[in-house]
């Protein structure tokens, strides 16, 4: 009898080994960003592409309130509630005391200063597909930023979505950081318009539909999903499904105007505020990048 | 009960149906009137829309027209139109959320905020078509404001 309890014993803690090991964080080295400097003109451009102040702002900021990141808003999901952090530039409750690799970490790889791995209600999952230059600036321009001393307030998750070590498995298993749809036909504007919606646009993050461990279903790109807040429907924008044509995208992303002239609402209007902040040649590759999308069936 | 006391409590009771029955209309009235706004919005920017999507040709004088249109409708006085009882939950046939009448500062201030926009749009309008095009931008933000926070969604 003790000898099976022992072995039982050794098969436990060997399976938490493997567990453990499994799900170390896999985050970059400083060679990585070696000879990188950031350019914070070019930080704010991609801080617009990545929408971090419809998060990281306090609810309900407006005007310059909405570049104070101040975190504070909350995220209901079916784990539980997120809580955004204020990733403003304070040393003690912001992320003022990060180092670049830091923050290229977290944006690319999910992964904290401390070696924690995040949530992936940071869409990590998608800006792993930034480049890093672009987080390289990124941080240069939330240097340039209001500092907020507001102290960050956990999140409210039940057990076991409450072990982030677990987490390590989700990313073995949903985190991909390769292009969703291949090179192959895409023309220039189109690339670029790959590279605005599947990295630092997260679009897929809401547009595509997830299954039940909130892993993201790459077969249906794009193809719509439920609201996570529980109230209708968020579109699907394959070809055959959006029937607007590029020009009519262009202006929906630049004003926010649908062809039938209703507004954006919800959560769009507050993407169509930051789309409207990038050139104008982003917001066209970003409409050539949707009509070369494979059609809906 | 006495036949004179049944008598009267019928009478009230009939007079406060009716009476709910009327409070129906004034709500039903204001949600199809401010939605027939909406509509004059709608055609008004579709048409400055046109010009800035290069599907029709940039005109001045009919871009300042309907710009002075937008002004105008965004200057209407809307006390009227948003009675107590047509929120969503309310009444039917509307998608404006109970939040907009717990918010009266906030969405007075916002229709100032859309007259503004209205009125750069009428200086852009009769520049030039960068103008206009640049001038959509803060009317759809203008409209936005409301309908984020205040409408229900689809």
């Amino acid at each position: 009898m003790r000898r099976i309890i022992g072995v039982l014993l050794l098969l436990a803690v060997a399976g938490l080994a493997v567990f453990w090991v499994l799900t170390r964080p896999a985050p970059l080295g400083s060679d990585a960003i070696a000879g990188r400097s950031g350019d914070s003109a070019r930080g704010a451009l991609v801080f617009h592409a990545g929408g971090c102040a419809s998060c990281h702002a306090a609810p309900g900021a407006r005007d310059e309130a909405k570049l104070v990141m101040a975190g504070g808003r909350r995220f209901e999901s079916p784990f539980g509630t997120f809580v955004a952090p204020n990733i403003s530039p304070d040393p003690e409750h912001g992320i003022g005391d990060w180092s670049t690799l830091d923050l290229v970490n977290a944006m690319l790889r999910g992964v904290s200063p401390s070696g924690a791995h995040y949530y992936p209600a940071f869409p990590y999952t998608s800006y792993a597909r930034a480049s890093v230059q672009d987080a390289v600036d990124l941080k240069a321009y939330l240097d340039t930023l209001p500092a907020d001393a507001t102290p960050n307030a956990p999140h409210e998750l039940g057990f076991p979505f409450n072990i982030r070590r677990t987490l390590g498995v989700w990313k073995a298993l949903f985190a991909d950081d390769g292009w969703i749809v291949p090179d192959a036909g895409l023309s220039e504007a189109a690339l670029r318009g790959r590279y605005l919606v599947e990295g630092l646009g997260h679009c897929g993050e809401c547009h595509t539909p997830r299954n039940a461990l909130g892993g993201p279903d790459r077969a249906a790109w794009l193809a719509g999903a439920p609201n996570p807040t529980g109230q209708g429907t968020i579109p699907d924008l394959r070809p055959g499904a959006l029937t607007w044509s590029e020009g009519e995208i262009v202006e929906y992303l630049t004003s926010g105007f649908t062809p039938e002239y209703n507004t954006a609402g919800g959560e769009m209007a507050e993407v169509v505020e930051n789309m409207a902040q990038l050139p104008a040649p982003d917001r066209e590759a970003i409409a050539a990048y949707l009509k070369a999308l494979p059609a809906a069936e | 009960m006495t036949i004179s006391k049944l008598l009267t409590a019928t009478v009230l009771g009939g007079a406060i149906t009716a009476g709910a029955a009327f409070a129906a209309g004034p709500a039903e009235n204001a949600i199809k009137a401010r939605k027939a706004a909406m509509q004059l919005y709608a055609f008004n920017l579709g048409q400055l829309g046109a010009m800035a999507k290069a599907e029709a040709a940039y005109d001045a004088a009919a871009a300042s027209a309907a710009a002075s249109n937008l002004v105008a409708l965004a200057s209407l006085d809307q006390s009227a139109l948003w009675p107590e009882g047509s929120d969503s939950l309310s009444a039917e046939n509307t998608r404006a959320l109970p939040d907009l009448w717990e918010n009266l500062p906030d969405v007075m201030q916002k229709s100032q905020e859309m007259i503004s926009a209205a009125e750069a749009m009428e200086t852009a309008a009769g520049t030039d078509l960068a103008a206009l095009q640049e001038a959509m931008k803060a009317l759809g933000g203008a409209c936005g404001a409301c309908h984020k926070p205040y409408r229900a969604p689809d």
